[in-house]
């Protein structure tokens, strides 16, 4: 099962590695089935004539999106971007610097939609749609997390993140699509979740956890599903229902809820906060899955929508919603909608609605990775920088020892995880640990000053990928945390047994 | 990769999970981890076996602390842990134990 690659070492300090051409060509994630594209309205393979079908898509996208085609247009190989990539940093491939990626589209948008590349294309790289284009684009459009950290470098704000999501998207419309977040797209539709957990098991996996809660603490900390006239909807990855560390963040969500006596429930119909249809960058996709969300939230009547910890589906909810299945003129006015875990969890310990104890994580030393999609891509609370602060702040509250990495690693300049955008499959490990590199990098400084030994996270992708990569840098993998896992241990709800 | 096992050709994905799951038995369990150069001993097949018989009532392969909850009551606390279902199962146990079972492969952010 293991593929042969080593895993970069861990210098003294981060260095921009020398060119290694080629080195990453291999890597390309498994195909998507005729049965799983069609699924999602793309054609079951390559369509005849694809090439031209991939211009017109390619120029119905620049004419939809004013940012995609000014992203196009504007770059003028500064290179600030050039060592701002994870994926080169830890790879060496020249093609993982966000310029040469970008270029990978920009070559057949000059070759087709500018005067210069359709009459002079040797002079400004301009390139026909071939298939060793198209090849390249599958390859190199898979070892982008979209993750945005080198549009915060470039002068021009130039999102690759765009650029890769406009990729995939064509590369969907004419037959060629990703197996991993295809397949898990489908589910969606089909059950509700990226699982595929249906709803006798989802239950079944709550009443475990109710068990096990009381078992614990004494307490009866409801788990509910399905509950109709409940004030939150509750919507999260359903990773926190079966995997680990994940699942102590959904009873850390709980326990809070219980101690704040605010009535919650989850949804079987909308049993997951993540959209993978942003990573494919296909709009019907990502309204469709959205859609099941607004349709619980009327169905069961709440009041509130709360997001549970799941970076892109924080951005999706935060950025998106609202055109996408808004209006929410049915919730509450009184609170935001959608509203973060943490900016809940943050506003009850502010108001001293929670009693924590900080000695219940005496045994940590605690750090926190910002995740893409929340640093980037949207906010929290009522102030500039609120992703940042929050939830830091909730962890300040439950542990007595934290320390954050590096600057330059951390808020707006976060570094991925490695395994964002719909790459976290088993198929792409060697580009996941190797994209990892900047953060274990960051993370190895503050254990060895500081003695780290607890990195926590709001973000379901990043806590597998972590969970998977940290054995590579020998750590162990339940170094990495759930924000709420903290909570969870911290919080008191009444006399124990 | 198809499975070659007693002149028989069985179906595979990519990654070596079971295209069609009827067609399990115990000998392709054993052969699927030979391939992967893991000896399945009695403690093995507790895990492969419950998720089977979970599979069989929920379409689904159960959360890892439903099954590390579950190992603990057949084998004793001390074993009802992630830790030492990643000792039996290396790859992670809910992958690798789903493949010798013949369930699909568990797929999203896990």
């Amino acid at each position: 099962m293991a593929t042969a690659f080593e895993t970069p070492p861990l210098g003294e300090y981060p260095v921009i590695p020398l060119l290694r051409e080629g080195a990453m060509a291999h890597s390309k994630p498994f195909v998507a089935k005729p049965d799983l594209q069609k699924g999602l309205g793309f054609p079951g393979e390559l369509v005849p004539e694809w090439e031209k079908v991939a211009v017109t898509k390619l120029g119905e996208l620049v004419s939809q999106s004013r940012a995609l085609r000014v992203f196009l247009d504007s770059c003028v190989k500064c290179g600030a971007c050039t060592d701002k990539c994870h994926y080169y940093l830890g790879t060496a491939d020249p093609k993982n610097m966000p310029v040469a990626r970008q270029d990978l589209l920009r070559s057949v948008y000059r070759r087709y939609y500018t005067f210069a590349g359709k009459f002079f294309p040797w002079l400004v790289g301009a390139r026909d749609m071939t298939k060793k284009v198209l090849d390249d684009w599958y390859s190199y459009f898979h070892q982008c997390s979209q993750c945005r950290r080198c549009a915060v470098f470039c002068p021009y704000g130039i999102d690759t993140a765009e650029i890769s999501m406009a990729a995939r998207d064509i590369m969907d419309t004419v037959g060629l699509g990703q197996k991993y977040s295809n397949e898990i797209i489908g589910k969606v539709h089909k059950i509700g979740n990226n699982l595929g957990l249906p709803e006798p098991a989802l239950r079944n996996t709550l009443d475990g956890l109710e068990e096990d809660v009381k078992e614990a603490t004494g307490v009866e900390v409801k788990f509910p599903l399905d509950v109709k006239g409940a004030e939150v909807l509750l919507v999260t990855p359903s990773a926190d229902f079966f995997a680990e560390p994940h699942i102590d963040g959904l009873i850390g969500y709980a326990k809070v809820f219980h101690a704040a006596g605010i009535s919650w429930t989850l949804s079987s119909h909308a049993s997951e906060a993540a959209n993978f249809s942003l990573f494919i960058g296909n709009h019907d996709n990502l309204q469709k899955v959205a859609e099941r969300i607004r349709e619980a939230a009327l169905e069961l009547g709440v009041k509130r929508i709360v997001v549970g910890e799941c970076g892109h589906a924080w951005r999706v909810a935060y950025s998106f919603w609202n055109t996408l299945i808004g209006p929410f003129d049915f919730l509450d006015p009184r609170y935001p909608a959608p509203q973060h875990i943490c900016e809940l969890t943050y506003d009850l310990i502010r108001r001293g609605a929670l009693t924590l104890d900080k000695s219940a994580n005496d045994d940590k030393v605690v750090t926190f990775h910002d995740s893409c999609n929340v640093s980037r891509g949207s906010r929290m609370g009522n102030v500039p920088g609120g992703q940042f602060t929050i939830p830091r702040e909730i962890i300040r509250a439950c542990v007595n020892k934290f320390v954050d990495m590096a600057p330059e690693t951390i808020g707006e300049t976060t570094f991925c995880c490695g395994g964002g955008g719909g790459l976290l499959t088993d198929d792409l490990v060697e580009l996941r640990v190797k994209g990892a590199l900047p953060r274990m990098q960051a993370l190895q400084r503050v254990v060895e000053e500081h003695g780290v030994n607890y990195m926590a996270a709001i973000c379901a992708i990043c806590k597998s990928q972590f969970t998977k990569v940290l054995p590579y840098y020998e750590h162990s993998r339940d170094m990495i945390g759930s924000v709420h896992g903290l909570v969870g241990n911290a919080i008191v709800l009444g006399p124990k047994r | 990769m198809p499975i070659e096992l007693n002149g028989q050709t069985i179906e595979t994905d990519e990654e070596g999970y079971l295209a069609n799951r009827t067609d399990w038995n115990e000998d392709i369990a054993k052969e699927m981890a030979r391939l992967d150069s893991c000896d399945l001993g009695e403690n093995h097949w507790e895990v492969i076996n419950f998720l089977r018989e979970y599979y069989e009532q929920y379409q689904i392969a159960p959360a890892v602390r439903v099954l590390t909850k579950a190992i603990g009551k057949k084998l004793g606390a001390e074993k009802g842990n992630s830790k030492y279902l990643y000792e039996l199962y290396p790859y992670g146990p809910a992958k690798q134990a789903c493949k010798y079972a013949g369930l699909p492969k568990p797929t999203g952010c896990v």
